[in-house]
């Protein structure tokens, strides 16, 4: 009759949990797939102005961006509270935005090179003059597709 | 002669570290794309000349210091901005060869020829905000593209927006090229003619 007697009377078995791994190694593929790493720390404010009229900036390997707007209050001291243009990590001039695109252009290849844009990432209460600055820096050194990044809703929220 | 079988590795602090791993690619994680207003600047030329445009064809938008919007030298809210710019672009006053066949506007002389001629010149302050900035582009990019949504339902039964959304869909079963003329055709005829002033 032993034969039949090994199973423990009463007692709920454990889990399996072997398969676990498995699966959380599904969801880490997934993540490690769709990740887009912060390559950008933002020293400025960048709440950005709202619009329907939008379109999407799907590659983001093309896209140049450079950031605009009023210091974080971390910095406010060192910096002040006039808006200023962020490129990459740091602080820069307008002046600075030429050198800046050489570089994004020289670190791409080549035949990718004429599809770039800039991407003007400004924050909404920025006043238009620094904006203008921007554009013209870009006219100078040709990069004339440019996107004013935005969120999407209606204009009324801005 | 006993076979000693290797022990087992102990898989169960796996878990663990795909775990650590999957928070990290969690925490850096941004999926969302950006999306926005895309523009053409105008390249810089040395030696510019003047061209004659006659004061029927441009439809000025000047943004003041203080966020006002003055359309053709007269106060305007937002909201009307849109309607004012499509009857501007749709007018189709212009007679011979600037006569416009498909413009369904007033046909008013005072106003611009056809879709191809008009010009709007959007003009801003230093002072100007950027919101108010955009918010006008919002505007203006909407007249147009509302004038494209009617000639495509006119033309082709759907909307242009729709057209633009199979254009971009890798998986949209139909013929490309021939959706990309048609795409072409419509914004030959209403071309985004938006200069903006330094």
């Amino acid at each position: 009759m032993s034969k039949f007697n090994k199973k423990n009377k009463g007692e709920i078995p454990a889990v399996n949990t072997a398969s676990l791994p498995d699966i959380v190694f599904m969801l880490l593929f997934f993540f490690m797939v769709a990740t887009v790493m912060r390559d950008n720390e933002l020293k400025i404010n960048n709440q950005l102005p709202a619009a329907d009229q939008v379109e999407k900036l799907d590659k983001k390997d093309l896209v140049m961006y450079i950031y605009a707007g009023k210091p974080n209050s971390g910095y406010q001291a060192q910096y002040g509270t006039e808006a200023r243009v962020q490129l990459n990590d740091k602080f820069s001039e307008v002046s600075d935005i030429p050198a800046f695109i050489y570089a994004e252009r020289e670190s791409k290849r080549e035949e990718v090179r004429p599809f770039l844009t800039t991407a003007l990432k400004v924050d909404k209460e920025t006043n238009m003059g620094i904006v203008g600055d921007i554009k013209q820096e870009l006219r100078k050194v040709n990069a004339l597709k440019i996107n004013y990044t935005t969120r999407i809703g209606d204009v009324s929220l801005n | 002669m006993a076979r000693r079988s290797s022990p087992e590795v102990n898989a169960g602090s796996m878990a663990d570290i795909a775990f650590l791993l999957l928070i990290f690619f969690l925490v850096t994680t941004t999926i969302e794309t950006d999306s926005g207003i895309s523009r053409k600047l105008p390249p810089i030329e040395e030696d510019q000349e003047d061209v004659v445009i006659k004061q029927r064809n441009i439809f000025t938008v000047l943004l003041n210091g203080k966020d006002q919007i003055l359309v053709e030298d007269e106060l305007m809210d937002l909201v009307d901005i849109r309607a004012a710019a499509i009857e501007f672009l749709d007018n189709g006053g212009g007679k011979d060869e600037d006569a416009c066949d498909y413009c369904k506007g007033d046909g008013d002389p005072s106003s611009s020829d056809n879709p191809d001629k008009a010009i709007i010149s959007l003009k801003n302050e230093r002072e100007t905000s950027y919101a108010a900035y955009i918010s006008v582009q919002n505007e203006l990019v909407a007249a147009y593209t509302h004038l494209r949504n009617v000639r495509a339902e006119d033309l082709y039964g759907e909307s242009y927006d729709g057209m633009m959304k199979n254009y971009r869909d890798v998986n949209w079963p139909g013929n490309k090229t021939k959706l990309k003329e048609k795409i072409n055709r419509l914004r030959k005829e209403y071309p985004q003619k938006l200069s903006e002033v330094q």
